[in-house]
């Protein structure tokens, strides 16, 4: 694995063919796709089609079983360590600490990229006053909606600035307005420059994202812009497009 | 590492956070010394004797009142009817049946010999071994009285044709003395004592451990966690060290309850129990954390913990000897970190043994646990 | 009453039991790897004892007596130093268990007639062992003296001694009835604490108590599994203990399976209870421990028996379940008795489940207002 030859900077998350076998079972088949830098990306697709399996190997927690990746720059298979420090993660199971406060748990993942104290306390009350949430830096996380847990996760994930965000089921179980809101902060943060990788199964989130691909047993059934997917397949809504991908056309 | 640093804080905050492990890491030792030194004896007190008499004779009151004079034997019961004796004893009133038999007096005086039946109650193994032998110490001690009364009768010597002796109970006879050392009054407490402590280090230190991580697995924040540049090894070090004080800190809480109230005896240097102890806990959390891999829940990483905790806890010779083991079990224990460090413990706190004199137990500690530590470290890195 | 309900609960638990194949090897494994482990390696008699012989005037006579402890099968002589200060190292060492020490003037003394001295230093540390070290050393004394007393006839009582219900006094005879009180516990009690407090973390129990089942049927279905494998491990521990070990079994199998489940069900009552007063699982297993597997090992009368305990911890015992539940495994197995000798013990262990269960099923009412 070469990793001299450093891939397009504009390109910040590019696979071919990355494989993931569990024994039989095929997981993610063969899967081919680029994330160029900036952009919201939203990797959609049913539950248990693969999502998650393909994030984890993109963010360095699962090993592939076959064909490679590279994540800002960096190969997923041999330059894990250098992948970490670039990129920022929020998972699906709640990832704060509920038994330590929003300070505290700013201030540990601030510690754990290597924040100097002075720039933490920055980020810190910058983060707070974005959210609101200055009056609460001494609440237990655990106590806080769960709204704002995942509003807080998804900042904490930007603390220390990374070139791309990775987002697992970020909204799951938020109400319609957080959902907005939470998107919202999601476009700031493409805006600024950051990409956001985005899995979801919440069809209707995707119509705000730059590109979205939308996975079926473990492969990617199309790839493309919300406005050329819909065109495509003569649909009014990605929801429409998804249900005409999940159930299989008669092979004729 | 500076991200060490914020890691430890992080464990220590959400250790004095949970209000109720506090309360327990506070309660348990002094609650396992309290009641558990107290309880951790074998000591027969007194057995409980039923008389089946048919005799009826002075020689036969007098063996029963030798009996009760050591305050070893109470009789709880006469009668000459076996049935009620054994009754009795299936009731559990009773933990011994002493049979005189109709020509005991007779057949001492004419014959020198007679016989007695002793029925124990053997439910309990070993202790009716040892209410035997003070029973048999007893009887022979009274033959002995009886027979130097008896002695001076020349008809009997000149029956038996032998020359009169002065003493006639003690010709050939050898007297035992005995002394114990380090623990003179066979004291229970003062054995069980450092046992107790070492168990406590060990759920603390292998138990607690593997709960530890395998929570932060099964809540999920092991992943967020092993998505930043965190290595390995500052986030291992960070679970174990928070273990390591804080079962350093019981061991501390437990030796001063047990020098302050129970009066167990210290002969030796504290700092070489705290220096092994500080090695014995690298095996433990080491254990702990091998655990941990192979958990998925705080479940199943108790239950397998636990197992492998009782096993060395019954086979570390604090409830039953090493010696009294077979050959392959003595072996066994070799690898047994926890028999080690009782060995120690003992050694130093009653016999004030020193460095040298536990640098065997204490090598194969440091060895058990680099082992252990590495394996454990190594299969966390095959994730 | 919603039968199908509490039948489907049933059954998902079932699986989730099954599905946990790691726990559920433990948990089968472990009353079988112990019964045989410790059957084999926990024994109270000293086998080979370490002894030191301090003989400052060999002679003829302490030669003899000498020779009986070297050919004694439990003795075997590890040094002979010349005095007590040269064998304090080896006992400090652990590489001595006693010291038999001769007095100067050991044969003089027999030749007078008097009682010849002979001194035993034990290695204390282990009151246990210092014991038997003294019965054994005692008994190898009394041959010799017998020997040595053969022309000259004393006045012999001579005891002969029967074992009841324990001839050969096997630890392991001892040991089952303990091991199955213990096994118990741990399945019952521990494991019952620990997933339903697991369930109350997770939340999923509030589901559960929304929906159409009752709290009773909740504890019922959750706990009826936990009762089936711990009559397995009751089941599997017997047959151990029976075929590697021959221990007798005297009494009425059906009557000790009928204890052995109202002993369950006190135990899974205790880990309700325990999880419903927990807020953690963490919480939940130290509590287990201290309140249910501690008291079961050192209070019950299964390792230190009652009798040799202070008496202001003896009332303490009482209230232990496992304590009641050892006499009647002890009674039925060794001793062959049948309920018109164990009626007491019974009854306290039905109170005890009636109040535990009752305290149970309250515990978890509340979370409903």
């Amino acid at each position: 694995m070469s990793s001299s030859a450093r891939p397009d900077p504009a390109i910040a998350i590019s696979t071919r063919d990355l494989t993931r076998q569990f024994g039989d079972f095929t997981a993610v088949d063969h899967i081919t796709f680029d994330v160029g830098a900036g952009e919201v990306f939203g990797f959609l697709g049913a539950n248990g089609a693969g999502k998650t399996t393909a994030i984890k190997m993109l963010i360095g927690l699962l090993a592939p079983t076959g064909g490679e990746g590279h994540v800002a720059g960096f190969d997923i298979r041999t330059e894990r360590p250098e992948i970490r420090r670039n990129i920022g993660y929020m998972s699906q199971r709640f990832s704060l600490y509920g038994d330590l406060t929003v300070r505290e748990n700013i201030d540990l993942y601030g510690g754990i990229y290597g924040l100097s104290d002075a720039q933490i306390n920055d980020r810190a009350h910058t983060l707070l006053a974005s959210l609101g949430l200055e009056g609460s830096a001494r609440e237990l996380v655990g106590r806080l909606p769960l709204g704002w847990k995942q509003k807080l996760a998804f900042s904490v994930a930007l603390l220390h600035e990374p070139k791309i965000v990775f987002l697992d089921e970020p909204t799951g179980g938020v109400d319609p307005i957080t959902r907005r809101q939470f998107w919202e902060m999601i476009y700031a943060t493409g805006a600024r420059g950051t990409t956001v990788f985005v899995t979801t199964h919440y069809m209707d989130e995707a119509e705000y994202c730059d590109r979205i691909s939308i996975m079926v047993d473990g492969r990617i059934a199309a790839i493309g812009t919300p406005g050329e997917l819909k065109t495509r397949f003569s649909a009014v809504t990605v929801n429409d497009v998804f249900v005409q991908l999940a159930r299989p056309v008669d092979a004729a | 590492m500076r991200a060490l640093r914020f890691l430890l804080r992080k464990e220590f905050l959400q250790i004095f956070r949970d209000r109720f492990m506090l309360r327990q890491m506070m309660i348990m030792p002094v609650v396992q010394l309290l009641i558990l030194s107290s309880a951790a004896t074998f000591e027969i007190k007194s057995a409980q004797l039923y008389v089946v008499d048919l005799d009826h004779s002075q020689m036969s009151r007098g063996l029963v009142d030798r009996l009760q004079a050591g305050g070893r034997f109470v009789v709880a019961e006469a009668s000459p009817s076996m049935d009620l004796a054994n009754e009795a004893m299936l009731a559990r009133t009773v933990g011994m049946i002493l049979v005189v038999p109709p020509d005991f007096e007779r057949d001492l005086v004419r014959t020198r010999e007679a016989r007695v039946q002793l029925i124990l109650n053997a439910e309990d193994g070993a202790a009716a071994g040892v209410t035997q032998s003070y029973a048999a110490q007893i009887i022979r001690a009274y033959a002995a009285e009886i027979g130097a009364e008896l002695a001076p009768s020349v008809d009997y010597a000149a029956e038996i044709g032998a020359e009169l002796a002065p003493s006639l109970s003690s010709v050939g006879a050898v007297e035992l003395s005995t002394r114990g050392w380090y623990n003179p009054e066979l004291d229970y407490r003062d054995f069980m004592v450092p046992g107790i402590l070492v168990q406590l280090v060990t759920v603390i230190g292998t138990l607690m451990t593997a709960m530890n991580i395998v929570r932060e697995k099964e809540i999920g924040t092991l992943d967020q966690l092993s998505v930043t540049p965190l290595s390995q090894g500052a986030f291992i070090t960070a679970k174990l060290i928070p273990m390591w004080v804080i079962a350093m800190f019981e061991l501390a809480i437990g030796l001063l309850i047990a020098r302050f109230v129970f009066h167990v005896p210290m002969v030796g240097s504290i700092a070489l129990v705290f220096g092994a102890a500080a090695v014995y806990l690298v095996a433990a959390l080491g254990i702990g954390l091998w655990v941990s891999t192979l958990a998925e829940t705080q479940q199943q990483a108790m239950f397998v913990t636990f197992f492998i905790i009782m096993t060395y806890l019954l086979m570390s010779g604090l409830f039953t000897p090493i010696r009294a083991m077979p050959e392959w079990a003595q072996w066994l224990t070799e690898i047994n970190p926890v028999k080690h460090f009782i060995q120690i413990m003992r050694a130093v706190l009653l016999k004030g043994a020193g460095v040298g004199d536990v640098l065997r137990p204490l090598g194969a500690l440091a060895l058990f646990g680099t082992v252990v530590l590495t394996l454990a470290v190594r299969r966390y890195g095959r994730r | 009453m919603n039968r199908g309900a509490l039948i489907a609960f049933m059954v998902k638990e079932l699986r989730h039991i099954l599905r946990d194949r790691q726990t559920l090897i433990v948990l089968l494994l472990m009353p079988l790897v112990q019964v045989v482990l410790f059957g084999f390696a926990l024994r109270s008699d000293v086998r080979d004892i370490r002894l030191v012989v301090i003989d400052p005037s060999p002679d003829y006579e302490t030669m003899a007596l000498r020779d009986r402890f070297r050919s004694s099968d439990r003795f075997h002589i590890v040094a002979t130093p010349p005095s007590m200060v040269a064998a304090e190292p080896l006992f400090r060492k652990g590489t001595a268990d006693a010291a038999l020490v001769f007095a100067p003037d050991f044969a003089e003394q027999l030749g007078r007639g008097e009682p010849a001295r002979v001194l035993l230093v034990i290695d204390a540390s282990d009151p246990n062992t210092g014991t038997t070290i003294q019965g054994y050393t005692r008994a190898v004394i009394a041959m010799h003296e017998a020997e040595l007393s053969a022309r000259q006839p004393r006045l012999r009582i001579v005891p002969e001694t029967r074992m009841r219900f324990n001839p050969t006094l096997e630890s392991v005879n001892l040991f089952v009835p303990g091991l199955i009180a213990l096994v118990l516990t741990l399945v019952s009690a521990l494991m019952t604490a620990i997933s339903l407090s697991r369930e109350k973390e997770r939340g999923t129990l509030e589901v559960l108590l929304v929906s159409p089942l009752r709290p009773w049927q909740i504890i019922v279905g959750k706990v009826l599994p936990y009762l089936a494998l711990a009559f397995a491990n009751v089941v599997t521990a017997l047959v151990a203990a029976w075929l590697v070990f021959q221990v007798p079994f005297r009494g009425s199998l059906p009557l000790l399976l009928a204890e052995s489940i109202l002993y369950s069900i006190v135990s899974l009552a205790l880990g309700v209870l325990i999880a419903a007063k927990t807020p953690s699982q963490r919480a939940a297993m130290l509590a287990a421990m201290l309140g249910t597997l501690l008291p079961s090992t050192m209070l019950s009368g299964m390792v230190f028996p009652i009798a040799s305990m202070p008496g202001w911890l003896v009332p303490f015992t009482y209230i232990v379940p496992a304590r009641w539940f050892i006499v009647i495994a002890r009674g039925i197995m060794l001793k062959g008795v049948g309920l018109e000798h164990l009626w007491l013990e019974t009854l306290v262990l039905i109170v005890m489940m009636t109040v535990l269960m009752i305290a149970a099923v309250r515990s978890f009412k509340p979370r409903l207002a």
